[in-house]
């Protein structure tokens, strides 16, 4: 063994989308960091489909970004694609998603990396977990190189016992063409952690000169882009289509007859799949009334020919999937670049890590990511940037950072992933959230950014554009709250066809209205004309909004209260008889920090919650 | 509360009956039983759910009392732990000494809806069969005892737990339609889903409209009689309680304070309340006996405005009537058996009865008529579910304004994020009735309903 002669603060294992925000918040707060990834060339990977956000994705990129996170300005920088989603909906559920140049976007996200000045990149396979009483030291890499670390960040994806299926072949592989890391998850479990299994898959690539666009719809991006990031202004690369192509009864029938040769329903896969996210002989299978099944086509990159068929992830044998796909109108020619397959990973359930994802056994140790059993690249940036803070805080000795589900989707997915036993890779959706109308991508910023500011990552130029826009807000409330419109105005009352108003309207009243928006009054105040577009939104969804707002706010009210019962570290649930031993067992193991927190572990009864309440009240007075 | 020590009470109430019985919950309670009981057969052990006739035996082997006694083993007993009951003669002296003798070996007496807090606890009654059971221990008349036992049985519940069904269905529709924007979700259009929610308001106010109603068989409605004195208030109510409670004189004033009876008319139980005449007094004690009759008019479920069909109409009568103005009353003409001397009584739109206490005449009718009102005209049949909880009451009238909140919402049809969130609100309160509804069981229901995944 030889160790490396330097010591770090935090030490980050991979450098997906995980452990890029990790290392980049741990070294922008004034850690000295390490990342650590198998392959240099592919820092910020993106495995699956090249596309960032989407409904409640695109939140999370937001909150990212809003508290100093990279996600956002990376897409923004590389995009190649942008389309709003439910933009006829209200603003809550509207969300941003964009196709990304997938080399561009790793590339710059190394650039950055590179660039920043406490944070030293470096390539190297972890073997092994290096944990001195409990608490983790550092990491030994399979060259038998040891880094020490006084935290480490395990953002590990698919690579740990990773293991690739196509058809009735499997071998070992973090991800295609790529080793994966044999040794990191039997430290876990000598460490006592229960380690468990999952699988995703991704569909085949196919070569963009070998389809017949012509057969297939064209679905362009938006004209006016709205960027991800609080810090863009404008998207400069520049923008292609997708296409939509459909599988039909002849690729279906395809499939059937592949089934034997499906590792999946042969029984070869353990690790539970996605639901959210089915590969497409489950969904055959499944839904067998479906005729077909929609694909949307996406180009990986400007530069490279290969094309990403959505919705189509399989782990058929190669032939069954070339032969499908040559079923579908557009691909009768197609050629296969590489292959679809599904893969089979450990991760280690995250129920056993507290809210600022410190593991509970392993002092120093934090988890992000898919090895917390999450799936998608914003969950992991998420989770990857508040460990980075976290470890970070906790070298500086500092309180970990931990974000409330009214607060953000963020503590929705922490208090999500802390609280519910994981059944399948976790994905982001905003049924999650209880508090949706609050937790928009376009306040972001509002909900986050002086968190960002205090924690030490949000810089000058970007607190500074907050301030502005803060600033604009309340000065064109102001006008909107002061101004009114009578029948002398007849300009406006013509234009807008008010009709005879008899008393005046204030400019409330009249924004209120759902034909008028906030751009048809500023022709009229001229006044409104100096503000930025996203500091009037914020004023017209205020106004528009209002009464759901409020009630929305009532309701985290009480879900305050609750959160505010918090139980004591040292209550003794021994002594409360009148719990089942199992829920007992749980709220032993969980430690619940409040009232709150026990009643969303799950089988946790309103009933054992109402004796904890009463034993809680009589024990401490609370 | 600890609910894991065995408990002991009473299950009947104080006072000498026929029987009473003793019940016991807990571990415990099956030693606790063979320990001092000795059946007439013999038998040494005891079946589950099967009574035995025999004698409990104090320490020394004396003969407390020949009782019958039954051991059910858990599950299947009121608070899903083992229960036991001992049915001793009704004497509070036997009661007493069972109680003594079982608490001297550490069996604790039970704190009062202990019993059905553990059956609370332990699942086997949720919030509102819970509430339920205690309504049922109050019951004051037979159909308020088998309204709560409808509820215990579950009526209301399973009424929630339908709408609650309906409206996650549809929850969930509109949850994908809002996070899957992009699968070919099912398109059901918002005009089968208004005419559901329509539906499920129309079904939800029949519950709501039944409060009152509820209400006045489960607590009793409250019957004010008022009158100038000696018109025959004493004499009616005596009448309609079928026996003489009130003191009856001829000499005006002498009901000084407010008189009250519990009686059952045509099933409704009903409190009826005998007040001094309403007339301007100097007299202290009389004076306060009014002021005591204004104050009930402000809570009365119902007025009687007596008068006395014998005699002329004076301005006493017309100040009377004054004060009731405003309130649900009836005009009751009493002593109809002696004169129709009273004269013009348009000035009084009230629905107007004529009684007899004497000959009974009329009462039959005035009954019908009080139970008629008191129900609204409401005719509780043996399978509807009626609501006597305020607090069942209101969350369903909160959940009746998001609903229909949500029919304007879904025929705007664009803010489906509001619509959720109505129909959010609407579960949650639903949920404040009978138990939650989790956003992971959202979406286990998203994912094995629709083929989602692109």
């Amino acid at each position: 063994m030889s160790n490396y002669n330097k010591s770090y603060e935090v030490v980050v294992v991979g450098a997906g989308h995980a452990g890029c925000e990790a290392a980049l918040a741990a070294a922008r707060m004034g850690c000295s960091t390490l990342l650590l990834t198998i392959g240099l060339d592919t820092v910020a990977q993106m495995s699956c489909n090249p596309s960032i956000g989407g409904l409640a994705k695109g939140h999370l990129v937001h909150e990212i970004d809003a508290m100093g996170g990279e996600m956002g300005v990376n897409i923004d920088a590389t995009g190649i694609q942008f389309r709003r989603l439910n933009t006829r909906k209200g603003p809550a559920v509207r969300a941003a998603r964009a196709q990304a140049d997938r080399m561009a976007y790793s590339a710059r996200m190394k650039n950055v990396i590179e660039a920043e000045p406490l944070l030293d990149l470096k390539q190297g396979l972890v073997d092994e977990l290096l944990v001195e009483k409990n608490r983790v030291v550092g990491v030994r890499t399979r060259e038998g190189l040891d880094f020490y670390g006084r935290t480490v960040v395990l953002t590990t994806g698919t690579f740990m016992r990773g293991l690739i299926h196509i058809g009735l072949n499997h071998y070992a592989g973090g991800r295609a063409g790529e080793p994966s890391a044999e040794g990191i998850s039997g430290s876990l479990r000598a460490q006592g952690f229960r380690v468990g299994r999952l699988k995703t898959g991704t569909p085949a690539r196919l070569s963009a000169r070998s389809i017949d666009f012509s057969k297939l719809e064209r679905q362009p991006g938006d004209k006016v882009i709205k960027p991800f990031s609080f810090m863009t202004d404008k998207i400069e690369r520049g923008q292609v289509d997708c296409y939509i192509a459909e599988t039909n009864e002849t690729t279906h029938q395809i499939i059937r007859d592949g089934l034997d040769q499906s590792p999946l329903f042969a029984g070869v896969i353990e690790g539970v799949g996605p639901r959210y996210c089915p590969s497409i002989e489950d969904k055959v299978v499944r839904f067998p009334e479906k005729k077909s099944h929609q694909s949307f086509l996406e180009p990986e990159g400007v530069c490279g020919s290969e094309m990403y068929p959505s919705g189509l992830s399989t782990s058929l044998p190669l032939d069954v999937q070339l032969a499908y796909f040559r079923s579908m109108v557009g691909f009768e020619q197609v050629e296969i670049m590489r292959p679809g397959y599904a893969i089979e990973y450990d991760f280690v359930e995250p129920m056993q890590l507290s809210a600022s994802l410190e593991t509970r056994a392993v002092g120093g140790l934090f988890h992000a990511g898919q090895i917390n059993g999450t799936s998608g690249y914003e969950e992991a940036a998420g989770q990857g940037l508040l460990a980075g803070i976290n470890a970070a805080r906790q070298c500086q000795d500092r309180d970990p950072i931990i974000i409330g589900r009214d607060v953000a989707y963020l503590g929705v997915m922490v208090d999500d992933l802390i609280t519910q036993p994981t059944t399948d890779p976790y994905r982001m959706f905003t049924s999650r959230s209880e508090y949706r109308l609050l937790l928009r991508e376009d306040n972001a910023d509002q909900r986050l950014t002086e968190l960002g500011r205090t924690i030490g990552l949000v810089g000058d130029a970007r607190w500074q554009r907050y301030l502005e826009k803060q600033q604009q807000v309340g000065a064109a409330t102001r006008i909107i709250k002061g101004g009114s419109v009578t029948s002398s105005n007849r300009d406006i009352v013509k234009k807008l066809q008010l009709g005879n108003l008899k008393s005046g309207l204030s400019l409330e009243q009249l924004l209120r209205r759902p034909e008028i928006n906030i751009t048809h009054l500023k022709e009229f105040y001229p006044g409104l004309g100096d503000f930025s577009a996203q500091a009037l939104e914020q004023v017209e969804i205020a106004v528009k909004y209002d009464g759901y707002i409020k009630r929305q706010l009532e309701q985290v009210e009480r879900f305050r209260e609750q959160e505010n019962l918090k139980i004591p570290d040292d209550i003794d649930y021994d002594a409360i008889q009148s719990i089942s031993t199992e829920v007992r067992e749980k709220l032993k193991k969980i430690k619940p920090i409040s009232l709150g927190h026990a009643g969303r572990i799950q089988g946790v009864t309103p009933a054992a919650l109402a004796v904890i309440q009463i034993y809680l009240r009589k024990q401490y007075h609370a | 509360m600890n609910t894991t020590d065995t408990i002991i009470a009473p299950a009947t109430a104080s006072g000498d009956g026929g029987i009473a019985i003793v019940r016991i919950s807990g571990a415990d309670a099956r030693s606790a039983l063979s320990a001092h009981f000795k059946t007439s057969s013999n038998r040494l052990e005891l079946e589950s759910h099967r009574l035995y006739h025999g004698y409990l035996l104090d320490f020394d082997g004396t003969p407390i009392d020949e009782v019958m006694a039954v051991y059910m083993a858990a599950p299947h007993t009121y608070t899903r732990d083992d229960v036991v009951e001992i049915h001793c003669h009704g004497s509070q002296q036997v009661v007493k000494s069972i109680l003594n003798l079982y608490q001297s070996q550490g069996l604790r007496l039970a704190d009062p809806g202990e019993f059905t807090y553990r059956a609370y606890v332990n699942g086997r009654l949720d919030l509102s069969q819970a509430e339920a059971v205690s309504s049922l221990i109050h019951a004051k008349s037979d159909s308020s005892r088998r309204l709560a036992l409808s509820q215990v049985d579950g009526l209301l519940s399973r009424q929630i737990y339908s709408f609650a069904a309906t409206l996650k269905r549809l929850l969930v529709l509109v949850e994908a339609w809002i996070d899957f924007p992009e699968e070919d979700l099912p398109a059901e259009d918002l005009v089968t889903i208004t005419a559901t929610f329509a539906q499920i308001v129309a079904e939800i106010s029949v519950i709501t409209n039944s409060y009152g109603c509820g209400r006045v068989l489960a607590e009793g409605a409250s019957i004010l009689l008022v009158g100038q004195p000696n018109v025959g208030k004493s004499s009616l109510l005596n009448a309609l309680l079928g026996e003489d409670r009130a003191i009856v004189t001829s000499v005006p004033g002498t009901t000084r304070d407010l008189l009250e009876e519990g009686l059952t008319i045509e099933g409704v139980p009903v409190r009826l309340v005998d007040t001094a005449g309403l007339r301007e007094s100097s007299d202290v004690v009389e004076l306060e006996g009014i002021k005591r009759a204004e104050k009930k008019l402000a809570e009365a479920d119902l007025v009687l405005f007596v008068v006395d069909s014998g005699q002329e109409l004076n301005d006493r009568d017309f100040y009377v009537h004054s004060q009731c103005i405003g309130h649900p009353a009836f005009l009751v003409m009493a002593k109809s058996d002696i004169g129709k001397s009273i004269g013009d009584l348009s000035f009084c739109d009230f629905p107007a009865y004529r009684v007899s206490a004497k000959t009974g005449s009329g009462l039959d009718e005035l009954r019908r008529a009080i139970s008629t009102f008191l129900l609204d005209g409401y005719r509780p049949a043996s399978e509807t579910v009626m609501l006597t909880e305020r607090r069942h009451y209101e969350a369903l009238l909160f959940c009746l304004d998001n609903l229909k909140r949500a029919i304007t919402l879904a025929n705007d049809g664009s803010s489906l994020e509001l619509l959720a969130f109505e129909l959010r609100e609407a579960l949650y309160y639903l949920g404040q009735i009978s138990g939650e509804t989790t956003t992971e069981a959202l979406l286990d229901d998203i994912f094995s309903n629709f083929c989602i995944g692109k």
